[in-house]
């Protein structure tokens, strides 16, 4: 019995939750102008309107490039970041890792804040490449933790075997240890790209002028009106967002499998 | 010339010292051990002669060059290790060819070469599979080919068999032997299992707390050790104290304690070089465990009792006392061991004995 209630009370949690999001897809096949119920019959209406928006085909446009350069850098940055801390002894290594941690400890907006004033500070302006830099210092830390997790589990044994053969240690790292670590590697890049592609606190904040990307470029929309549009759009970003992840927890794991470690 | 040679080498880490002022030569084609408990040193002193770490001070050449300098992989090695280290995202032909990719070596050539590798196993059918399809046994093997297709000046295992099981480990004890045998190459060996040093190797270096202890042929360091860890370490030694009466060219005078007099052959006595406190040297299976009224002949002969008795089939290792001595016997027995508490007589030649100067 107990139990049982355990059960219905996850289960109206997990409602709450959804139920939301479910809701804005439906409403998002709605026929009719308003975006609201009744549903006045099923159509692909707002979705083609979607298409036709050059604001959102531009917001589109900038939060995969800004996602994709994203995943690219921290990745890069984390992988290198993960193999000192692991790999070698570097003085400071704790400190360090918390250091580079911190950012998803730290409320985004002060993360946001503290940027901007810094920029203030070195009298730059706002520009793509500080929001790519800001997207960069929040996403790493996904990456570090992704990476470093499976590269503890990578015994030094196989590198130091590659060595012994004649491989040079970047030989080596690009032969042995990076096929081994791919599958964390993949994963961190998706993570990276995902959390971009949905971020919007820091975007609002360090995006220069003229420059929007899609959760942006939805909160504006959302100032002016409700549009049945922004059901569709969300409709779309809740397929990226959720649908990428899986996609790539489904590729790693194969991966993971295939390489038998 | 010998291929590898340690000169005072010293391993610190930060204050403990891992390895102190080690020398030892190693001759061209010869199987070196490195035997000892673990934390004595045997596997740094593997991983200096790898370059996977540096020495704090010495030299170590091979065949006559320096390369305390020289990074790992100009160095030459075959590596093999306890875990096998097989790259798991490769087949097993690819592991096996992987070190000829760093060397000039024609696709064709290689391909023979690990095919010759394989064949050298005994795995000749193993190429396409990866290693996760093997078997432990199987993953040793490929990994002893990968280290050997590469035509090493040295090869250097560290522990490599202790991941398999008994039964197997004994199989791979002589197969690697043969392998060995048959390329010539000279090899370091580096356990903590007395058998398989004792079984496999031409010249064994015993360690403890980063010192070598003693060096020298396994009959040799075994019948004549040369101090009391390695009378320990190797079997199952009585070590009893007592002092040295007289030594002169062909006999040591020793007076054990609760014992009394007895006579051991000098070569049995190396270490000793002057009267004084000595110890005498037992082994478990030199000391035979008779009936008490069994008929008397030319060994020395105490009377004692037997406190416990481990049988093991074949043979049953007897814990003893005599007065307040307690001695350990591993006899051959026939049909039934000897019981517990029974009064027994004990036997032993003089000359099976081996004695140590008093450290």
């Amino acid at each position: 019995m107990g139990w049982l209630l355990i059960r219905g009370w996850a289960l109206l949690v997990y409602i709450f939750m959804f139920l939301p999001v479910a809701v804005v897809v439906m409403l998002s096949f709605n026929a009719s102008q308003f975006g609201s119920f009744p549903m006045t019959g099923f159509s692909f209406h707002w979705f083609v309107e979607l298409a036709n928006n050059d604001a959102i085909l531009r917001a589109f446009e900038t939060s995969i490039l800004l996602g994709s350069l994203t995943a690219l850098v921290s990745t890069m940055l984390g992988v290198l970041a993960s193999l000192a801390l692991i790999r070698y002894r570097v003085p400071g290594s704790n400190l360090i890792s918390t250091i580079l941690i911190a950012p998803i400890l730290v409320p985004e907006v002060v993360l946001a804040v503290a940027l901007l004033l810094f920029l203030n500070a070195l009298s730059l302006n706002k520009s793509f490449l500080l929001l790519l830099m800001g997207h960069v210092i929040f996403t790493m830390p996904f990456v570090i933790l992704v990476v470093q997790a499976r590269l503890v589990g990578i015994r030094r044994d196989y590198e130091e075997a590659a060595i012994s053969l004649g491989a040079h240690p970047i030989q080596a790292f690009f032969q042995i240890t990076l096929p081994l670590l791919a599958p964390a590697v993949f994963a961190g890049m998706l993570f990276a790209f995902t959390i971009s592609f949905d971020d919007i606190t820091g975007t609002l904040f360090w995006k220069p002028g003229g420059v929007e990307t899609v959760p942006t470029q939805i909160f504006a929309m959302l100032r002016n009106s409700i549009s049945p549009e922004i059901n569709a759009l969300g409709t779309v970003m809740i397929f990226l967002t959720v649908g990428l992840p899986l996609l790539g927890m489904a590729v790693a794991r194969r991966m993971a499998l295939q390489r038998g470690s | 010339m010998s291929a590898v040679s340690l000169t005072n080498i010293v391993k610190r880490f930060g204050k403990v010292t891992a390895v102190h002022r080690m020398s030892m030569d190693i001759s061209d084609g010869s199987f070196v051990t490195l035997l000892g408990p673990s934390g004595c040193g045997k596997t740094t002193t593997l991983r200096m002669i790898a370059g996977l770490l540096d020495p704090t001070e010495g030299d170590i050449t091979i065949k006559g060059n320096r390369i305390n300098d020289v990074p790992i992989h100009k160095r030459n090695l075959g590596l093999v290790f306890q875990n096998y280290a097989l790259f798991p995202h490769k087949t097993v032909a690819e592991n096996v060819a992987f070190g000829l990719k760093y060397r000039s070596v024609s696709k064709a050539d290689a391909q023979k070469k690990v095919r010759d590798a394989l064949e050298l196993v005994q795995l000749p059918h193993v190429g396409d599979r990866y290693p996760k399809e093997l078997s432990g046994g199987q993953q040793q093997r490929i990994a002893l080919a990968r280290a050997i297709v590469i035509e090493p000046d040295v090869l250097l295992l560290d522990e490599p068999l202790s991941a398999l099981d008994a039964n197997l480990r004994e199989d791979m004890r002589v197969e690697l032997k043969r392998i060995q045998h048959q390329i010539g190459v000279t090899t370091v060996f580096v356990t903590h299992d007395q058998s398989e040093a004792l079984a496999m190797s031409d010249k064994l270096v015993v360690m403890s707390n980063g010192v070598v202890e003693q060096v020298g042929a396994p009959e040799e360091v075994y019948n004549t050790p040369a101090s009391e860890f390695v009378a320990r370490f190797l079997g199952t030694s009585n070590i009893l104290d007592g002092r040295c009466t007289g030594l002169d060219g062909s006999t040591v005078a020793l007076d054990v304690n609760g014992i009394g007099p007895i006579q051991v052959p000098r070569d049995r006595a190396p270490h000793l070089s002057a009267e004084g406190s000595a110890k005498l040297v037992l082994r478990a299976e030199k000391l035979i465990v008779a009936s008490s009224n069994a008929p008397k002949d030319d060994r020395i002969d105490l009377t004692g009792s037997v406190e416990a008795v481990d049988y093991q089939g074949q043979a049953a290792r007897y814990f003893l006392r005599i007065g307040d001595h307690r001695l350990q016997a591993i006899n051959m027995i026939d049909d039934h061991p000897f019981a517990e508490g029974e009064t027994v007589s004990l036997r032993f030649r003089p000359r099976d004995c081996a004695a140590l100067p008093e450290t």
